[in-house]
């Protein structure tokens, strides 16, 4: 008896464990029974979808339309005529900066006609060169931070230009220009309103958590249905990508302004207004600008997957050269992706990081020199330009826009070593891949087929009953019961096996290294700062070495998504093992524990729900890589939402995907959340 | 600074509390009205509601310093929330010159606060992105000065509290005390009637805590303001108020002078925090001098009736005969023994007569 009860949680999971493997095996499959496979009763569901959203976009409130074309009015839907003036302002915007950075005509052509363009050869707007653009994210590096980050900055965009992907790379950025703000301000604006009122915290919390845990894939398919094809549709599944961690930060660190400084705010006499912007978002500062650099990453992390939908930059660039097997282009785009990436995270850290500083005694030119600055690299910047046209007169104009692949490329030598692995290692790496693939995966694959729906349901709301308690088993339930009606079931097992399985290995490591280095500071540090790099890289990027590796097969997938979600785990781990209290190491010593005593017994107990946090966070990372991976081919969810893009019944299919795919993540985040949420509050941790 | 006369004295109620009740939780208002008015907080605790602030009713006269005085959890820092609206209380009226503040609408509560409230907090809650001055100014600035005016007065304001120089400064830069006059001189700045201050040197070290009480009672000394001051220490409370209020479980034990508070503790909750008070630091003459008997011979010393014991008492216990005890008008109100004034310093103190 009293085994039992101290080890209640152990014998209950055999009992469940038990039970699941009893049901394995009395279950036969066959599809009439539905102990094995559910009958798929929301099989319509995509459909309804459709028909809803053609509906909205074609039938709804037809409203009369002045067209200029026939001159006359037209009946036209309101709600399409909306998604079509949205998509037209995010075009001439996204235009507009693109032509700042690189020149062009469409702007004034918005404004005037082709006629005005073609009579005056002069309306045509000259593109930034390149040194001015270096100049200034020098300045900008130097104004947040100093030196460091002007140097990086100056390395970084020098890197771009001399390597000839000026031109997509400022495509890239004007993309992220006018998607980052756009994003900003909704989250700002969604995060205050949540603030305001608990309604509106309490609805919008499980958006934002399928928001979140939704593949970026599937937002495509339903932007292009609603708003077309091309940069503005890329910019606008981007947005509603973005938004949500910015949402989550506004509220948080207005959450966290402390309760002396609103009562101080209103104590001096604010209004509502006043307090908000004044008091309340000022002091909020840097946890919204953390907020504001998420959105940023969230935005380099879409341009590649924004492509599929018409996002013009380095994204397309590096889909067609990894579609077409170029491996070395696509390391070099790839580096141009890293390097701008890199950047940006850097600066919206410094800026979140910096504090206000004081002027108002300062004269003008103090006070103004940056902006001065500025102006003096741009003089030089445009002399030196129209210097270098005197000097390149036949040619290419080196001083004021390096062309695409006309730069310096590294692409031959990458595809020479790419070449040389795989002249080399071909039979290692086919060994193994066969070894993966036939021993394991395959095996795994098949058991996780083998499973009888019925048992599924027992295993995994058993255990969210047992580690989270009866609420969490009920939502695991309904995470379940959604999947299990539609008629995704079995792809959504193929997903699950593979995720399960980079989870499983990218835990091991990230523990295992995470602990190693927990026990020296230095390493801590140094590991944490590799963290922080890898965690920078967009997820595609992660796809170019093992493709370049194993080429296109399943094991690219997974080898991507437990490089990818390893960070998580080895992060966490660091992060909780060095928060354990210096007082309890002491005491540790004190009692007389050897090193590995005082890890087992002291250190990994207090640090578990953290590490559990991490782990949860592997289990998204990887879900992500593996539906990421469904463009190099996979059978499982991704490959199907993948060729929803390119099928006009997509919408609902791609969306009924995606909740499939997120509530597989929420199922999980559920049970994890809650068991660490709770050890951490019998732990008395914060 | 002010004396301590009897609330009689005074002509006005500048803050005035009619059973005010705070309780916090789902439906406490409804529970409220049907139990009458009596509250008995474990009842309530045990329906799921906290009671802050019990059936309190107090007033607070022009220029005096009221010290509400409690431990944590006491509701002394909720009746100031109810008093300075910053919570609204449940039930009772709350008056500030005669205006019932429960009824005032958004509007005029911001008025309110903008031309006669000041209130100053336990931990500063100062503008983490604005200077000292621009803190100070804010006030001014949120009410639609324009900003030389505000900063004129702003920088007045920086002299008043001694930190010169340091206008520019932003509060991460200044130490815990000088964030605190920081936190003062904004309170101040809008000129107000009424001065809050929650707990303001709890924060800050006993040194700077001493030093942070004299500048408090300087600048009390020179504004007059009508004051509310919340505080957990009792000898704090002791040395700034004119009247103190001990607050227990939402409600006010004793509300007196510190002298009356010293000598007769309403309760045995009061007397425990008495216990250890040195007297000769809390009583003023004439709480114990004797009435003025014609047929004694007065020695030639005179000593004013407000004094507090312990600044005159070396001169008193110096002479032979009474001491003469005086009024403002240098009239004789009184006679002081020096046998008085030794049982007053040592006396019904058995209990640690070792350790004195």
């Amino acid at each position: 008896m009293g085994f039992l009860t101290r080890h209640l949680k152990i014998v209950q999971f055999a009992v469940l464990l038990a039970a699941f493997f009893l049901l394995c095996l009395v279950i036969s499959p066959s599809e009439s029974n539905y102990l094995w496979r559910l009958p798929p009763l929301l099989q319509q569901l995509p459909s309804l979808i459709n028909d809803s959203v053609r509906y909205l976009m074609f039938d709804w409130m037809p409203v009369k339309v002045y067209d200029p074309v026939i001159e006359d009015y037209e009946e036209k839907p309101l709600f399409r005529e909306m998604t079509r003036a949205v998509s037209g302002a995010f075009l001439l915007v996204i235009n507009f900066v693109r032509e700042i950075f690189l020149g062009g005509n469409k702007t004034v052509v918005a404004f005037t006609s082709w006629d005005f363009i073609n009579e005056h050869p002069w309306a045509r707007w000259p593109a930034l060169p390149w040194t001015v653009i270096t100049g200034w994210a020098i300045i900008l590096g130097y104004k947040l931070q100093g030196r460091g980050l002007a140097l990086l900055a100056g390395v970084c965009t020098t890197f771009i230009a001399v390597f000839g992907q000026w031109k997509p790379s400022m495509e890239t950025l004007s993309f992220v220009l006018i998607a980052a703000p756009v994003s900003v301000v909704l989250g700002l604006v969604l995060g205050i309103w949540a603030y305001k009122s608990r309604i509106v915290e309490t609805t919008l919390n499980p958006l934002l958590n399928v928001a979140q845990t939704m593949p970026h894939y599937s937002y495509l398919v339903p932007v292009i249905v609603l708003f077309g094809v091309g940069d503005h549709a890329a910019a606008i599944a981007t947005i509603v990508f973005a938004t949500p961690p910015m949402v989550r930060l506004t509220l948080l660190g207005l959450k966290k302004v402390p309760a002396d400084v609103v009562d101080s705010g209103m104590m001096s006499g604010c209004n509502a207004l006043q307090l908000m912007f004044r008091v309340l978002i000022p002091t909020a500062r840097r946890d919204i600008l953390i907020g504001v650099n998420q959105v940023v990453m969230q935005c380099l992390a879409m341009t590649v997957i924004a492509a599929f939908i018409g996002a013009q930059g380095l994204g397309s660039n590096l889909m067609i050269a990894l579609n077409s097997l170029r491996v070395g282009t696509g390391i070099e785009i790839g580096v141009c992706i890293v390097l701008i990436a890199v950047v940006l995270d850097k600066m919206s850290l410094a800026w979140a990081n910096k504090q206000t500083d004081y002027f108002v005694d300062l004269p003008f030119v103090q006070r103004n020199r940056y902006g001065l600055l500025a102006l003096a690299v741009f003089l030089a910047g445009s002399v030196l330009a129209y210097i270098g046209s005197l000097l390149f007169r036949d040619g290419f104009n080196y001083l004021y826009i390096i062309p695409h692949n006309k730069g310096i490329t590294t692409a031959p030598f990458w595809q020479v070593t790419v070449d040389w692995i795989w002249d080399t290692f071909f039979y290692t790496l086919k060994n193994f891949n066969e070894f993966l693939i036939t021993s394991i995966l395959v095996p795994m694959k098949d058991m996780y087929l083998g499973m009888p729906v019925a048992a599924t349901f027992l295993l995994m709301m058993g255990t969210g009953y047992i580690l989270a308690g009866l609420r969490s088993a009920l939502m695991i339930g309904g995470f379940l019961l959604f999947i299990a009606l539609s008629e995704y079931w079995d792809r959504a097992l193929i997903t699950a096996y593979m995720a399960s399985f980079s989870v499983v290995v990218s835990a091991f490591i990230g523990i295992t290294l995470g602990s190693l280095c927990a026990q020296s500071v230095v390493a801590s540090r140094v590991i944490l700062l590799v963290c922080d790099f890898l965690q920078t890289f967009p997820s595609f990027i992660y796809l170019i070495p093992v493709i370049m590796l194993f080429g296109i097969t399943d094991t690219s997938v997974i080898i991507a998504s437990i490089v990818y979600a390893t960070v998580p785990a080895t992060r966490y781990t660091v992060e909780g093992l060095r928060s354990v209290p210096p007082v309890l190491h002491d005491a540790g010593s004190m009692l007389g524990v050897s090193r590995l005593q005082r890890w087992i017994s002291i250190e990994l107990p207090l640090a578990f729900p953290h590490i559990m946090l991490g782990v949860n966070q592997t289990v998204i990372f990887a879900l992500f890589m593996v539906i990421i991976g469904a463009f190099i081919g996979t059978t499982d969810l991704g490959q199907l939402i993948l060729k929803a893009i390119s099928d006009p019944q997509g919408t609902g299919i791609g969306l009924t995907l995606g909740l499939c795919v997120a509530f597989i993540g929420l199922a999980v985040d559920q049970i994890i959340r809650t068991w660490a949420n709770e050890r951490k509050k019998a732990l008395d941790l914060n | 600074m002010s004396s301590p006369e009897s609330p009689a004295g005074r002509e006005q109620a500048i803050i005035r509390c009619e059973s005010v009740y705070k309780i916090f939780g789902h439906n406490a208002g409804h529970l409220l009205r049907t139990s009458h008015g009596v509250v008995d907080s474990k009842k309530f605790l045990e329906a799921g509601l906290v009671v802050g602030v019990n059936d309190v009713s107090l007033e607070v006269y022009e220029g005096e310093l009221l010290v509400i005085m409690g431990l944590s959890g006491s509701g002394k820092s909720t009746l100031l929330r109810c008093i300075s609206r910053l919570t609204d209380a449940t039930a009772g009226k709350i008056f500030v010159e005669g205006l019932d503040l429960l009824t005032l609408n958004h509007r005029q509560l911001i008025e309110l606060r903008r031309n006669k409230m000041g209130m100053v907090f336990q931990n500063f809650g100062l503008l983490p992105h604005k200077t000292v001055l621009e803190n100070i100014a804010f006030p001014l600035q949120v009410k639609g000065n324009s900003t030389r005016d505000s900063v004129r007065r702003a920088m007045e304001m920086v002299h008043l509290v001694g930190l010169d120089g340091r206008e520019n400064y932003f509060p991460r830069e200044l130490s815990g005390g000088q964030q605190q006059r920081v936190g003062i001189a904004r309170s101040l700045a809008v000129e107000p009637d009424i001065w809050f201050l929650d707990e303001p040197f709890s924060a800050l070290d006993p040194l700077i805590r001493k030093e942070m009480q004299d500048e408090f009672l300087r600048l009390q000394g020179v504004l007059g303001k009508t004051i509310l001051f919340v505080t957990h220490d009792f000898d704090e409370a002791l040395r700034l108020a004119d009247r103190i209020a001990i607050m227990k479980d939402g409600v006010v034990e004793q509300l007196d002078t510190p002298a009356n508070i010293v000598l007769n503790p309403a309760t045995e909750y009061v007397r425990r925090f008495t216990e250890d008070v040195p007297r000769e630091k809390v009583l003023r003459v004439e709480s114990v001098m004797d009435p003025l008997d014609e047929s004694e011979t007065l020695g030639d010393l005179k000593v004013p009736k407000d004094a507090i014991i312990e600044s005159v008492a070396e001169e008193i216990l110096g002479q032979e005969r009474p001491v003469a005890v005086v009024d403002s008008d240098d009239v004789v109100v009184g006679t002081l023994h020096s046998s008085h004034v030794l049982r007053v310093l040592f006396g019904g103190r058995s209990g640690q007569a070792g350790q004195s």
